[in-house]
């Protein structure tokens, strides 16, 4: 075990000590420029040296983990190494330093890109047409489903219902329920969808039901043209959570098996950094009869010359302001440039690959419900651990000691005490040897290690019953609670 | 592509002769035989092609520009970009495993105080993707905190964010109705509020400044107006520095974009929504919020908490779908207040308000030419009406190499002879002069 995350104790910047600043009253009013009554008496925000600054946010970024610190096997989060280049081309002036509001004449280059990057997304999606315009996955499906609902209703039809299996992420209930749907879960039959109770499910109010595939157990599910035919022939839409398309490029696509709306994960499939919860981006793909419904605007080009159409009577209107996170589809469009449409194939093959390959190598030491083959990611239960009186959640925070990231835990919902691996076609084989190395390793230790971890990282396990009891949520409220008398323990 | 020996290795110890093995779930029928896309190019190749593409954009160091309208051109200082260079921050996911986590927890943590601080509220979580997002949400929680299927909004809110906020509505049967503005002022017309403000609305939302500049006066009798009902205010934090906290004036939801801190324009995205509101409202709240606590030995240490209000644990019962946010961005405006301070946050607003002045004097005194159009205090936004069609400044401008400001015509046809104007601390006095010589100079 050679791992050790750095531990500073950095106070909080408003702790710190400040830097001498002039002792002069100021006055907000700016010398009468302002109204007395529209502005403020009181700031309290720190003055600090640069350098102390520093200081305290280098200090602080050793005590986090990153892709580039080590394996980071979170399922369904697909997080696979980011090209440097990537984040080299948007600090160019002439991708950062321009206004959306621009004449167009002067952000052609932009204009050129975003349009080249819906056609590259149109390829692998094996859709017709895509909107670049949602900020994130969750924001790709709140588009999509006002998709749905926009379709029906252009039919003169109010379905109220979206079918969902019970394996899906927790974002598709929320943002079906969003855009105003009663969400009906679908029990799985073997890890898949349950074709027979999928058609007992479906009827004149079903509006569209939403699969990712491969779904979150990493099973392909192989009866998707049967599922389309059933979600069409009742009128209903189908649509591609593609949290999980890392693991199908170029073998299939979206499109290809019939799915009408698609969202892609920028983040995850084409290799943005996640930035510690974004920002990320959430395109979205349609099929040639649902184009109409895009967000507007849409991005025309005529013999070289871009320009922007947003005379349509029938889109769904707008999802973010502007044109979305395009400084995450800059990094996007230089990815897949970079790995070519053979990369990306090689992509999704290697990380199959090394899913497969970890999966083979960890089903003796851990229980592997369902089928065995795998795409991109696998569930292992941890429910044996019980016996030692030991929870998949003491394996993971192990793993943390060991200098592996934890896998995604408790989720799909559908496997008891879940440990769901995503190793990305990023790691070598010898990091997916060390790794099961690290994880037998840990099944040998004593329980009272695994009760006991983390102890090698910045900090022990958390009260987390206290975080939501006390509510400090700012500096402002916990000065607010220390004053009152009851300091924080 | 040929495999790597490594990956030879692989499938010989799991007894495959080939990486098609492990494809073969997928039926022949939706098979596709790999991607019509061209073959890879080299790192140096992707930075000739991207260089060249790009070059076709005129960046504001090329070009003056004095458009603000939601998105602003500030200074960003050096170490801000050294801080969010750290790979430690870029690369990590949600800080799902809180022990490994604590730099960005930390950092977010901070960015939440910064923002409570400079709003008054209690609580700011830890981003929403922009602004107009962050408004559409507050229509969706003025639901779920006053019920009532009506919101009324100002008129005087940008079209982007007004159309964004519309389809957040539609997904609850949330009718959006608009209140005007006082076409002298450009604030709140009181009135056409009083006569909106009935039982089925849930909420109002305002803006200070406004979209078209003017700084709100009446906030306590727009406060008593509204009532029992929710209050979202919305504002430009840079302003804060200066300006009355939405805290003090009532607000029970606070929206904004914290791109201002740290955060180039990249035309228009990623930007970071400000959310903040009340305690009392706190569970009925959408986003990520980070929490103080302690670990096992009693350090101070950071989490996510009330997690049950999001869709990983409520699904179809959560506050808000929102997963993935914005925050790198959020450490960005963290490490940019922090360098910036409160000395040099009060100076660059200081330089925004008088570049503001100074800049409107020297439009309006140009014959044709008022401004600002509005009377009221000003920020670093400005309506410039005119004699001459907007349409023709606009080209008469561009030709002489400057990006004038935003033609309001289309979404404001009550103001088609006007544009909207921005000046920041970013703008010389040269920058100004050009400016003001070529609007001298149409005709």
């Amino acid at each position: 075990m050679r791992y050790h995350q750095a531990v500073h104790e950095v106070p909080t910047l408003f702790e710190s000590c400040e830097r001498p600043t002039s002792r002069e009253k100021f006055d907000p009013t700016l010398g009468g420029m302002l109204p007395k009554d529209v502005v403020r008496s009181e700031l309290d925000i720190p003055d600090l040296p640069e350098r102390d600054v520093i200081k305290h946010f280098i200090n602080l970024s050793q005590m986090n983990f990153g892709v580039d610190n080590g394996m980071y096997p979170l399922g369904s989060c697909t997080m696979k190494y980011n090209p440097k280049i990537c984040d080299d081309i948007v600090s160019w002036p002439s991708v950062a330093d321009i206004h959306p509001l621009q004449d167009i004449s002067t952000i052609q280059g932009a204009l050129r890109l975003m349009h080249e990057l819906e056609k590259m997304l149109c390829e692998v999606g094996g859709v017709d047409a895509v909107t670049l315009q949602p900020a994130a996955g969750a924001a790709g499906e709140f588009t999509g489903v006002h998709i749905v609902r926009a379709y029906h209703e252009a039919k003169g039809e109010t379905r109220k219902e979206i079918v969902l299996p019970d394996t899906a992420h927790g974002t598709n209930p929320a943002s079906a329920a969003m855009v105003g749907y009663d969400v009906l879960d679908l029990p799985s039959k073997d890890g898949c969808v349950d074709v027979e109770a999928l058609k007992a499910a479906i009827s004149k109010d079903t509006a569209a039901f939403m699969l990712t595939n491969p779904n979150t157990l990493g099973l392909f599910e192989k009866n998707v043209k049967e599922i389309a035919g059933i979600l069409h022939d009742a009128g209903a839409l189908l649509y591609y959570d593609g949290a999980n398309l890392n693991a199908i490029m170029g073998k299939t696509s979206p499109g290809k098996m019939d799915f009408d709306i698609v969202h892609f994960n920028l983040h995850k499939t084409f290799a943005t950094p996640h930035g510690g919860g974004g920002p990320g981006a959430g395109p979205v793909g349609v099929k040639k009869r649902l184009e109409e419904f895009l967000p507007v605007p849409r991005i025309i080009e005529k013999n070289g010359i871009y320009s922007l159409d947003s005379d349509r009577p029938r889109s769904i209107g707008k999802v973010r302001a502007f044109f979305g996170n395009y400084a995450v589809l800059v990094r996007a469009y230089a990815y897949i440039k970079m790995l070519g449409g053979k990369g990306l194939v090689s992509a999704s093959e290697n990380a199959v690959l090394n899913s497969n390959y970890l999966k083979e190598r960890l089903k003796g030491d851990f229980e592997l419900p369902y089928a065995e083959l795998r795409k991109h990611e696998f569930v292992l239960s941890g429910a044996a651990l019980k016996k030692k009186g030991l929870r998949t959640v003491d394996f993971a925070k192990r793993l943390l000691d060991y200098g592996f990231h934890a896998p995604t835990v408790y989720f799909p919902l559908i496997v008891d005490e879940a440990i769901m691996i995503e190793p990305t076609e990023s790691e070598s084989k010898e990091t997916l040897d060390r790794f099961v190395e690290a994880c037998e390793a840990i099944l040998k230790e004593e329980p009272k290690l695994l009760h006991d971890a983390p102890v090698n990282t910045a900090r022990r396990r958390l009260d987390e019953a206290k975080a939501a009891r006390d509510m400090i949520f700012s500096w402002r409220a916990y000065k607010k609670k220390t004053e009152q008398g009851s300091r924080p323990s | 592509m040929p495999l790597s020996e490594c990956s030879l290795e692989m499938l010989q110890q799991m007894k495959l002769k080939s990486v098609d093995e492990l494809f073969a779930d997928i039926p022949k029928d939706v098979r596709i035989d790999g991607l019509r896309l061209p073959d890879g190019l080299s790192e140096i190749d992707l930075r000739r092609e991207l260089e060249s593409m790009m070059s076709a954009n005129r960046p504001a160091s090329s070009m003056p520009n004095f458009l603000g309208a939601g998105i602003y051109n500030h200074f960003i200082p050096a170490a801000v970009r050294t801080i969010v260079s750290r790979s430690e921050f870029i690369t990590s996911y949600t800080p799902y495993q809180p022990e490994i986590s604590q730099g960005m927890l930390q950092s977010l943590f901070e960015y939440q105080s910064f923002m409570a601080e400079l709003t008054a509220m209690d609580v700011v979580n830890s981003s929403m993707y922009d602004a107009s997002t962050a408004l559409g949400e507050a229509v969706l929680m003025s639901h779920r905190i006053s019920g009532g299927d009506r919101f009324l909004l100002s008129r005087a809110v940008s079209p982007e964010k007004k159309i964004v906020a519309r389809t957040y509505a539609k997904g609850a049967d949330i009718k959006l109705e608009e209140v005007a503005f006082d076409p002298a002022t450009g604030l709140v017309d009181l009135n056409d509020l009083k006569s909106k403000m009935t039982e089925t609305v849930s909420g109002f939302y305002f803006e200070t400044p406004n979209f078209f500049g003017p700084i709100e006066t009446r906030w306590e009798e727009i406060r008593r107006i509204v009532g029992a009902k929710t209050l979202v205010i919305g504002v430009n934090p840079m302003a804060l520095a200066l300006l009355r906290p939405p805290g003090e004036m009532g607000a029970d939801i606070v929206i904004g974009d914290a791109q201002v801190f740290g955060t180039p324009m990249n035309l228009g995205g990623p930007t970071i929504g400000v959310f903040g509101c009340k305690q009392e409202h706190v569970r009925k709240m959408p986003g990520r919020i980070i929490g103080m606590t302690n670990d096992l030995e009693g350090r101070t240490s950071y989490c996510m908490t009330l997690q049950t209000r999001e869709q990983h644990i409520r699904r179809s019962k959560a506050t808000s779908n929102i997963c993935t946010n914005e925050a790198l961005l959020a450490v960005a405006a963290a490490a940019y207040l922090a360098i910036v301070g409160k000395s040099g946050l009060r100076e660059i607003a200081r330089r925004n308000v008088e570049n503001m002045r100074s800049l409107s004097k020297r439009i309006g005194s140009i014959k044709g030419f008022k401004a600002p159009h509005f009377e009221a205090a000003h920020f670093n936004e400005f309506v410039v009406s005119s004699d001459h069609s907007p349409e023709k400044i606009h080209k008469e401008l561009l030709r002489n190499g400057v990006q004038g400001g935003l033609q309001l015509a289309s979404a404001f046809p009550e103001l088609r002879h006007s544009s909207l104007y921005c000046t920041t601390e970013m703008h010389s006095k040269a920058d100004h002069d050009k400016l003001v010589s070529a609007l001298e100079a149409v005709r």
